[in-house]
C-alpha cells in the first residue's frame, strides 16, 4: 500500500480551490497553478522509479478493502502517462500566461485548467472501471469549459458537437459498465480478467467492442473521428495543444488498458483494431491534406496519428504495445509542440490561414525552426523522436507478418511530410508578406515554453534506447502471457 | 420588478422548512439516503425560490458570501478531507470518527466523511447560486429603466467585486 500515488489526483483540485478563492488576483492563481504542476512533475518523476522497481504499485480510497472500495494502481505504463501529460500540462500553462488572452481575461481558467489536470492524472491512476468513468467525466467536463471559455460563436457551435458527443460516448459507458457489473459482480480491473472467465467468449467480445468503442470515440478513431477537427481549431490555441495532444491519448490510453486487461489474447478483436488503425491513419491524413488552415490541417493529423497508436495496441504483442506506448509518449510532445508552434505563427502573423501568411521564416527563422523539427518528427523523419516511435512500430509489425498495416503506415508517413511540407511552404517560404502585423513581438513565454517542448522530444529521441526498453518492460506487464510466450 | 404576494409568502413559508430538510439530507447521508450533494441542492433550491420571489437582489441580501467564495470554499474542504490522509501516511479519503453525547439528543457520531459531504454540499449550493448570478439577472432595459435611472446603469453592481 502506498497512499501518495493518489496524490496527483487529488492536490490538482486542492489547487483549483484555492485557486478559485485567490480569483481577483491572476498573479496569485498563476503561482498556484505552476507550483502545483511543478510538484505534479516531481511526483510523476517519483512515480516512474519506484514503478519501475516494484512493477504494480496500489492504494485503496478510504482504507476500504477491494471490490468494494476504489482502487488507485499505479504501474509503468501509468507512470509514462503522466510524466508526458504532466509536463505536457506545465508547458502549455507557460505559453498560455505568456499569451494571456483567455487566461488573463477570464477568472475561471487556472481553477478549470487544474480540474482537467485532476481528471487526466485520476484516469492514469485509477484500477476501475467505474473510477475511470468518473475521471473522464472530470476531464469532459473541464474540457467542455475551456473549449467554450471567450464565449465566440464558432466555439459555442463547436462546443455544442463535442459536447453532444461527449455525453453520447459517456452515456454508452456507463450503461456498458452497468451490464458489466450485472454480468461479472466487479469493475475492478484487477478482478476482472478472472470474473470474464466465467462469460461466454462470445459475451466477451461484446464487451471488449462495447468498450474499446466508447473509448474510441474519446480517441476519435475511425469511423468516430468526425467531430475531433470541427471542435478542436475553434479553441484557445493553447487549449487546443492540451486537447489534441493530450486528450485522445487518454482515450487510447483507455483502449489499451480494457484490451490487455479482458481481450489480451482476442485475436478476432485485434484485426478489427488493425484494420480500423489503417483507416484511420489514411482518412485522417486526407482530411490534412484538404485542409487550408494550420489548426485543422495539424486536427486532422491528431486523427491519423491515432492510427498508429492502435496498430501498436492491434497485434497485441509485446513489441507491438511497447512501440505503441513509446510513440504515444512521445506523440503527445511532438503534437502539442506543433499546435504551440500553429499559435505561435498565428500570433505573430494574425491568421493562420495558409493563404494569409507567408515568408516567416525569412521574418522569424527561429520560429522556422520551432516548427520544422517537430513536424519532421511527426512524419517520422530521422533522427527525430517520430522515427523513433514509428521505427519501433514497423519492426513491431515486421515480427507480426503485418505486411499490409507496416505498408499503410509508411505511405501515411510520406503523405504527413507532404501535408507538413504544405504549411512549411504556405506560411514559412516565399517573400514576407507586407503587413504591419508581421512585426508583432512574440511573449518570451510562449517561445520558451515551445522551445522547452521541442528541446524535449529531442531529448526522446537521443534516449529512445532506455526509453523503449521501459516501455517495453510496460509492456509485459501488461500482457505477461504474451511475454513469456515470446521467443 | 413585481413582486407576487402569494408567491412571496409561500416562499417565506417554505424557506425555514426547506433548509432544515437540506440539513437532515446532508447529516444523515453518510449511513442512510442523503449526503452533500442532494443536500446541496436541496438548499440550492432553496436559492431558486428567493429569486422566484424577489430576484437577485433578494438572493444577495440573504446569502451575504460571494457563489465563487462558496464554491471555492467547499471545494477546499472537501479536497482537503482527500489530500490530508495522504499526507499523514493513510490511504486518500481515509475516514476518521468519533462518538460524542450530545444533551438531548444522545449519542451521535462525527467523521470526517460529514466535512466531506458539508464540502461538497458548499460546491453545489456555489455553483447554483452562480447560475443565477449569470442568467438570473438579465432584465429587458424597458424593466430595467424603471428602477434604476439613467443610461449607465445597465452595469451589474457586483462586477469587479
Amino acid at each position: 500500500m502506498t497512499p501518495w500515488i493518489a496524490l496527483p489526483a487529488v492536490l490538482p483540485l486542492l489547487a483549483a480551490a484555492a485557486s478559485v478563492l485567490v480569483g481577483r488576483s491572476r498573479a496569485a492563481q498563476r503561482i498556484i497553478g505552476l507550483g502545483t504542476l511543478t510538484a505534479l512533475l516531481g511526483l510523476a518523476v517519483r512515480l516512474l522509479i519506484e514503478t519501475d522497481r516494484n512493477d504494480v504499485m496500489t492504494t485503496q480510497a478510504g482504507g476500504w478493502v477491494a471490490p468494494l472500495g476504489i482502487t488507485f494502481v499505479a504501474d509503468r505504463l501509468s507512470a509514462i502517462m503522466l510524466l508526458v501529460a504532466i509536463g505536457m500540462f506545465l508547458a502549455v500553462l507557460v505559453y498560455a500566461i505568456g499569451q494571456g488572452d483567455e487566461e488573463s481575461r477570464h477568472v475561471g481558467f487556472h481553477p478549470v485548467y487544474l480540474t482537467l489536470v485532476a481528471g487526466v492524472c485520476m484516469a492514469f491512476l485509477t484500477g476501475d472501471l467505474f473510477n475511470l468513468f468518473v475521471a473522464f467525466e472530470v476531464l469532459l467536463v473541464s474540457s467542455y469549459v475551456l473549449l467554450t471559455l471567450g464565449g465566440r460563436l464558432a466555439q459555442v457551435r463547436a462546443g455544442t458537437t463535442y459536447v453532444v458527443i461527449s455525453l453520447l460516448a459517456s452515456i454508452t459507458f456507463l450503461m456498458s459498465l452497468g451490464l458489466l457489473y450485472r454480468a461479472t459482480g466487479t469493475v475492478n480491473l484487477a478482478d476482472l480478467p478472472a470474473a470474464m472467465e466465467a462469460l461466454d467468449p462470445a459475451l466477451r467480445r461484446v464487451f471488449l467492442l462495447l468498450f474499446l468503442g466508447v473509448f474510441g470515440i474519446k480517441a476519435a478513431i475511425f469511423p468516430l473521428f468526425f467531430w475531433l477537427p470541427d471542435s478542436y481549431p475553434n479553441a484557445p490555441t493553447a487549449i487546443t495543444a492540451v486537447f489534441a495532444g493530450l486528450l485522445t491519448k487518454v482515450g487510447v490510453y483507455a483502449m489499451i488498458r480494457i484490451q490487455t486487461t479482458i481481450g489480451p489474447d482476442d485475436t478476432v478483436v485485434g484485426t478489427v483494431l488493425l484494420v480500423v488503425a489503417a483507416l484511420t491513419m489514411v482518412i485522417g491524413v486526407f482530411g490534412a491534406i484538404s485542409q487550408q488552415e494550420i489548426k485543422r490541417i495539424l486536427s486532422f493529423h491528431a486523427v491519423s496519428q491515432i492510427g498508429y497508436m492502435v496498430f501498436g495496441l492491434g497485434l497485441l504483442t509485446v513489441a507491438g504495445l511497447a512501440a505503441a506506448i513509446l510513440y504515444i509518449a512521445q506523440y503527445i510532445v511532438v503534437k502539442t509542440t506543433l499546435f504551440l508552434t500553429g499559435g505561435l505563427v498565428e500570433r505573430a502573423s494574425g491568421t493562420g490561414h495558409l493563404d494569409r501568411v507567408d515568408g516567416m521564416l525569412r521574418t522569424r527563422p527561429l520560429l522556422g525552426m520551432l516548427f520544422l523539427l517537430p513536424a519532421l518528427s511527426l512524419a517520422g523523419v530521422p533522427p527525430l523522436s517520430g522515427f523513433v516511435g514509428k521505427f519501433a512500430l514497423v519492426d513491431a509489425g515486421v515480427d507480426s507478418r503485418s505486411w499490409v498495416l507496416v505498408g499503410v503506415s509508411l505511405a501515411v508517413s510520406i503523405m504527413t511530410l507532404l501535408s507538413m511540407n504544405k504549411i512549411w511552404a504556405g506560411a514559412f517560404m516565399g517573400e514576407p508578406t507586407a503587413n504591419a502585423e508581421a512585426t508583432r513581438p512574440l511573449p518570451t513565454a510562449m517561445v520558451v515554453a515551445t522551445g522547452v517542448l521541442v528541446a524535449v522530444s529531442i531529448g526522446i529521441a537521443l534516449g529512445a534506447g532506455p526509453i523503449y526498453a521501459y516501455a517495453e518492460r510496460a509492456a509485459e506487464t501488461l500482457l505477461p502471457l504474451a511475454g513469456s510466450s515470446a521467443p | 420588478m413585481k413582486r407576487s404576494v402569494i408567491v412571496d409568502v409561500t416562499a417565506r413559508l417554505i424557506l425555514p422548512s426547506a433548509l432544515l430538510f437540506a440539513l437532515h439530507l446532508l447529516l444523515s447521508g453518510h449511513d442512510r439516503p442523503g449526503g452533500g450533494f442532494v443536500g446541496g441542492l436541496v438548499a440550492g433550491a432553496t436559492i431558486a425560490l428567493i429569486f422566484v420571489a424577489g430576484g437577485m437582489e433578494d438572493v444577495r441580501s440573504v446569502v451575504p458570501v460571494r457563489p465563487w467564495t462558496i464554491l471555492g470554499g467547499g471545494l477546499a474542504v472537501a479536497a482537503s478531507v482527500a489530500t490530508v490522509p495522504i499526507l499523514l501516511g493513510n490511504p486518500v479519503m481515509d475516514n476518521w470518527k468519533f462518538y460524542v453525547d450530545l444533551p438531548l439528543l444522545g449519542e451521535a457520531k462525527i467523521s470526517s466523511a460529514l466535512v466531506f459531504d458539508i464540502g461538497v454540499a458548499a460546491v453545489v449550493i456555489g455553483t447554483i447560486f452562480m447560475v443565477f448570478e449569470a442568467f438570473g439577472d438579465e432584465e429587458p432595459p424597458e424593466y430595467r429603466g424603471e428602477v434604476r435611472q439613467g443610461p449607465g446603469s445597465g452595469q451589474h453592481p457586483e462586477v469587479g467585486s
